[in-house]
């Protein structure tokens, strides 16, 4: 890994640079809740004011930019009794600004199942490797538990990842269009100070970490408990609505259907991002559903991100941002579900 | 018209109002960029919307509106015998709609607030299945023009017929739109059919429940939550009673 230094006025003139030949999101502020609190989403910025790097985090993850909530697979062409079929990937530059490590680490698991599985996708890989990212470390908030997940630290999968030391930032480099990029601007070299500083700050993060939860051994836990009850405690506030999964930034479950136009003479294959909590998830032909009620669905939610996963991916596919935890209106969260689970609380 | 040796049916399809504002007929008619497509593909045997044909040789009724007289009872009786399928269109002819306010207040004092001194006979407001059976419910305020194309797709080429079981939520959230619960207002998203791609919390605007319940609703956690979070019972039960939809489970 190399590291430089970036003023902070150079920065301006790097997110220009960038401007000129890519589209930005950025976490932007779109209003404020019922408390006065900023809400900001990952969203387009035409200029470098817009975006607001001092954001606490977004209600949604920046997923959709690569695994869209709606993404049309292919398109056919119905004519004199015959078809073709059209596919096109988005290949479009785009550059995402202001990820968080645990955002990053939600990639590198993207990765994992839409990259370097048995069967990649095309549609994700185009996404994937045009889109420039430019990582942003972060005090941890009150209630992500990124820490315990092991994804609060990121060494590879974004271009550059800046770390705020007051009037400039320490920038990790990972990738050579990263350090081609950084040359256009003015940089310079780390010096002894920057160090000492850069790891202060991380220090300062690191202790900054208020949520824990326990994940050794939980893949087993979970097998053990399979019964349990804390299931039915927190299955019956579930309100089925699908929330926590759209946004997750590593829920990648869909599904797939065929739109006709009107006149009949075109198709499209649509995929539309779906959720294991929604009713329907496990109903098959026939009308049979295999997971009828809301416990058993939110427990085959836990069951995918801490057990499931871990065994095709060696990790769990939770990343410990609690985005689950604050959409959710009925107050579930992972890290009170799993403490219930070593804990036995009923 | 054929493709891949499919042949298409051209349904025979009437739209009849009832008691409502006729935004949903109005609704067949709009989206005008496949508009003629649409109406290619549909025969319009009666519409009195859109067209002087008054046929009565239908297969399909689409029925807008809610009923609110004697002689409404009558009318959609016969059409009933007509139709091979019969369609509640909005959320009028699905749950009677903002019509159904009129129940919480005497009859004669209702017909005088809006007649005066030139009374119309007038009942109860009644969905449509309360008095004849229906086939298919599209509720919506007003109905989506899409579904009803999803219909017609259906009914010409057999293409399955999409089902919404899930709430709101779900489509609200693949719009990035920010949940109105966390700015403070009340929304029925959590609990209501989704289908109509969430247009009210994309406006600022929490959901009123035009669609009626999704399937299976959570109401006893829901209503802890709204309650929880500041919303009495008076506002809750307005909400809810405003489409007519969630009428059974008032608080």
């Amino acid at each position: 890994m190399l590291f430089r230094i970036l003023g902070k006025e150079k920065f301006r003139s790097l997110i220009e640079v960038i401007l000129e030949s890519n589209e930005i999101i950025a976490p932007k502020r779109v209003g404020s809740n019922a408390s006065g609190e900023p809400i900001h989403q990952f969203l387009p910025i035409d200029a470098f004011d817009e975006m607001d790097l001092d954001y606490r985090t977004t209600e949604y993850s920046a997923k959709t930019y690569f695994l869209p909530y709606r993404e049309n697979l292919c398109s056919f062409n119905l004519d004199d009794g015959d078809w073709q079929q059209e596919i096109s990937y988005r290949i479009q530059p785009r550059a995402i600004i202001g990820l968080r490590a645990y955002d990053i680490n939600a990639l590198l698991k993207l990765d994992k199942v839409f990259i370097r599985n048995k069967f990649p996708s095309p549609y994700y890989v185009s996404r994937r490797e045009n889109t420039f990212i430019v990582g942003l470390d972060h005090d941890p908030l009150e209630d992500e538990f990124s820490q315990s997940m092991g994804t609060d630290i990121v060494t590879h999968g974004f271009d550059l990842f800046l770390t705020d030391l007051g009037d400039r930032y320490f920038v990790a480099i990972a990738s050579d269009r990263g350090f081609n990029l950084l040359n256009r601007v003015e940089v310079r070299e780390v010096t002894d100070d920057d160090t000492n500083t850069y790891k202060e700050v991380r220090r300062r993060i690191l202790a900054g970490f208020k949520t824990k939860i326990n994940v050794h051994n939980l893949p087993n836990l979970l097998d053990l408990e399979f019964t349990s009850e804390v299931w039915e405690k927190w299955g019956k506030k579930c309100l089925s609505c699908g929330s926590c999964a759209m946004v997750c930034p590593t829920c990648y479950c869909y599904g797939v259907n065929e739109e006709v136009s009107m006149d009949f003479s075109k198709a499209t294959r649509v995929k539309q991002l779906h959720s294991c909590n929604l009713l329907d998830f496990a109903e098959v032909a026939g009308g049979h559903n295999f997971r009828p009620d809301q416990q058993t669905r939110l427990k085959y939610r836990y069951y995918h991100q801490h057990r499931g996963f871990v065994e095709d991916y060696d990790e769990p596919k939770c990343v410990g941002c609690n985005r689950c935890g604050r959409v959710c209106l009925a107050g579930i969260s992972p890290a009170a579900v799993i403490k219930d689970l070593y804990e036995e609380n009923l | 018209m054929k493709h891949l040796k499919i042949e298409q049916k051209r349904p025979r399809i009437a739209v009849f109002d009832f008691t409502g504002c006729e935004g949903c007929e109005l609704q067949l008619t709009n989206k005008e960029e496949n508009l003629g497509a649409f109406l290619n593909a549909i025969e319009v045997v009666c519409f009195r919307e859109a067209s002087s044909d008054e046929g009565e040789d239908y297969d399909i009724a689409l029925i807008d509106g809610a009923i609110t007289r004697p002689d409404e009872i009558e009318r959609l009786k016969a059409i009933r015998k007509q139709a091979k399928l019969l369609v509640a269109m909005g959320s009028c002819a699905c749950f009677g709609g903002v019509n159904k306010l009129k129940n919480a207040y005497d009859l004669d004092e209702a017909n005088r607030e809006v007649y005066g001194d030139l009374p119309k006979e007038t009942i109860p407001t009644m969905a449509v299945d309360e008095v004849v059976p229906v086939d298919l419910k599209l509720p919506g305020c007003p109905v989506s023009k899409d579904e009803i194309e999803r219909v017609v797709q259906h009914l010409a080429w057999d293409l399955p017929l999409p089902s919404y079981a899930y709430p709101v939520c779900v489509q609200c959230k693949q719009r990035y739109t920010v949940c109105r619960f966390d700015v403070g207002e009340l929304c029925l998203g959590p609990i209501t059919r989704a289908g109509c791609n969430a247009p009210c919390p994309a406006g600022g605007l929490g959901c009123w429940g035009c669609r009626g319940p999704a399937e299976a609703p959570n109401y006893e956690e829901f209503f802890a939550l709204a309650k929880e979070k500041g919303f009495s019972e008076e506002e809750i039960n307005e909400r809810l009673s405003f489409f007519g939809g969630f009428e059974d489970v008032l608080l």
